[in-house]
């Protein structure tokens, strides 16, 4: 009888695997696969496989970049551009190879076009410090949006208090559906504007926003155009000569790379015109008591000792990305957001925010009766990870009027079974507070 | 493991649900806002205060289960008590949302909450009106803000 017992329980289990790997199964993606890759899914928290569904905050990293970060530090860990011994050598090899790495991955047309900054934060903050200051005085217009994250306001807040300069804001389709007003681009883009800051899809909605187009407006009253993709480069093909923005930011560990790295792309020209961003070692070329010179780009923009071993292990990470494919990765992913947003728009009380009909693998949604904080911490018992609050962008909660959402992000490690686990995790968390 | 329950008991639920206490007082002679900006929860606590006794105490706002569980109790367990009961209690409950330790005896129903110290970045959501309230007694209607 025992016997038999544990046959059944075995064979449930086994079917229910079975079951899964079908359903899991991709014509782009073999996710099995991809997961073996990534320690970190392996593990069980609360004694339940994680399903990871918070990654626009943040993604796993596969063996790979956690094995380049090792062999850096135990082989050829030194500082790099200085030293005159061979492991330093090494390391400069390497970090330069990286560059040259996340060039080609975004088509950028020169390697010394990309700056490694601590994220993508930093590198907004690198233009509005070295570009702003210098290039914007009162009467000068800087256009971004409502639906930016708070790293593509707060740095153009300041500069605007620095410069006297005044920024305006391209409003949310109302009733919003998760688009940008973009009738509204014509009236706020006048010879005025001198920059467009704009993410190229949010981190919210998951709104894909016809950049393209609004680069080509920005162009015809001469503005320059920064786009924040930090949400976009991880998940699809970016190509900055296509797109031909001016400016383009994002950060390698949303990408499965090391955190304390981004990247910021410029145009070579502007990267020369452009005052340094920070003082110290690296970035000069000679230095007097009363005077110093500075380095070629992007050097110049890198003072002190840069993050190494995160841009190396960045380099990994898209080495890792191309092996997939991006457009693969887009293409799975958008199976996931399909099947999400089926299941989460026939759930009872639940309502889904947005509706952009180019949009990413993100989906933000509340349970009617319950709070995101504690839907979240009753997810969080069955091992599965969401983001809860207000997604570093209060002014859409603002629009959308709420004090807070629930948003489930996804990446090509991500399988329909967690989007499964997701909606029984919605249930149960029904059952207990409603 | 630690189970969920523990944290949302039927005691919290309830309260969640149909909190005591929620409404303006109309003869209020002192009230606070607090506000959770990382969550969104806000409060608006009102008092009764009369020789440094608490007559009555209403609370508005909108929250988590914790926040307005913890709001709604609290309300009830401060009613006729003095500025100094309430510093006690503020200090008791405190230690027991931070640290699990309950002096139930003193808390009474407030001691359902001890399961928050579990889950640290919970605690300003069991804290929230308890600022408030702290704020209210010390300098009226300056608005707060958790960080805790």
């Amino acid at each position: 009888m025992q016997l038999n017992f544990t046959w059944v329980c075995y064979n449930r289990k086994r079917l229910k695997t079975v079951k899964n790997s079908v359903k899991n199964k991709s014509n782009f993606i073999d996710v099995e696969k991809v997961r073996r890759d990534f320690p970190l899914l392996m593990n069980h928290y609360n004694g339940k496989p994680i399903a990871f569904l918070d990654n626009a905050a943040t993604t796993q990293k596969p063996q790979v970049v956690l094995d380049k970060l090792n062999e850096f530090y135990t082989q050829y860990n030194a500082n790099v551009h200085r030293a005159i011994y061979s492991i330093g050598e090494k390391a400069t090899q390497e970090y330069e190879d990286a560059r040259k790495k996340v060039a080609n991955f975004i088509n950028a047309p020169d390697p010394s076009t990309i700056v490694f900054t601590r994220g993508a934060t930093e590198a907004i903050n690198l233009v509005a410090y070295a570009w702003g200051r210098h290039n914007l005085s009162p009467g000068d217009e800087i256009l971004i949006t409502e639906m930016e994250h708070h790293s593509n306001i707060i740095p153009w807040q300041l500069a605007v208090k620095d410069t006297g300069a005044t920024l305006r804001y391209i409003p949310l389709h109302l009733p919003v559906d998760g688009t940008l007003d973009l009738h509204s681009l014509e009236v706020n883009l006048t010879n005025r504007t001198k920059l467009v800051a704009i993410v190229h899809q949010s981190n919210v909605f998951g709104t894909i926003n016809p950049v393209k187009k609004i680069i080509k407006a920005a162009q015809s009253v001469g503005a320059l155009v920064l786009l924040d993709s930090a949400q976009s480069v991880p998940h699809s093909k970016v190509d900055v000569q296509a797109l031909d923005c001016d400016f383009l930011v994002f950060s390698g560990h949303k990408m499965m790379g090391p955190s304390g790295v981004g990247v910021l792309y410029a145009k070579e020209t502007l990267l020369n015109s452009m005052e340094p961003f920070m003082g110290g070692g690296e970035m000069i070329s000679t230095v007097s008591m009363d005077y110093s010179t500075w380095n070629d780009i992007p050097w110049k923009f890198e003072a002190g000792t840069p993050n190494i071993a995160q841009a190396i292990g960045l380099g990994a990470a898209v080495d890792y990305l191309n092996e997939l494919n991006m457009e693969s990765i887009h293409a799975y992913e958008k199976e996931l957001m399909n099947y999400a947003s089926d299941m989460l728009k026939n759930m009872p009380r639940v309502t889904i925010y947005g509706n952009a009909p180019k949009r990413g693998a993100i989906i933000i949604f509340n349970v009617e009766g319950i709070h995101p904080h504690d839907l979240a911490q009753i997810l969080d018992q069955d091992g599965i990870a969401v983001r809860a609050g207000h997604h570093c962008a209060q002014p859409i909660m603002e629009r959308l009027n709420v004090a807070a959402t629930t948003r489930a992000s996804f990446y090509v490690y991500n399988t329909k079974d967690e989007i499964d686990r997701l909606g029984e995790g919605i249930e149960k968390a029904i059952n207990l507070l409603c | 493991m630690y189970d969920i329950r523990e944290l949302y008991q039927q005691l919290i639920i309830d309260h969640s649900k149909n909190p005591k206490n929620f409404t303006v007082l109309k003869d209020a002679n002192r009230s606070a806002e607090g506000d959770n900006p990382l969550c969104g929860d806000k409060v608006t606590i009102y008092l009764k205060l009369e020789d440094d006794v608490i007559r009555d105490i209403s609370f508005q706002g909108s929250g988590c289960a914790i926040s307005k569980a913890s709001t709604s109790i609290m309300t009830t367990r401060l009613k006729g008590k003095t500025v100094e009961e309430f510093q006690t209690f503020f200090n008791i409950f405190h230690q027991m949302v931070t640290t699990g330790k309950t002096d139930s005896i003193v808390l009474g129903k407030l001691a359902a909450l001890s399961g928050v110290h579990q889950y640290p970045v919970r605690v300003k959501c069991a804290t929230l009106a308890w600022h408030t309230v702290k704020n209210a007694l010390e300098d009226g209607a300056k608005k707060i803000a958790t960080t805790e």
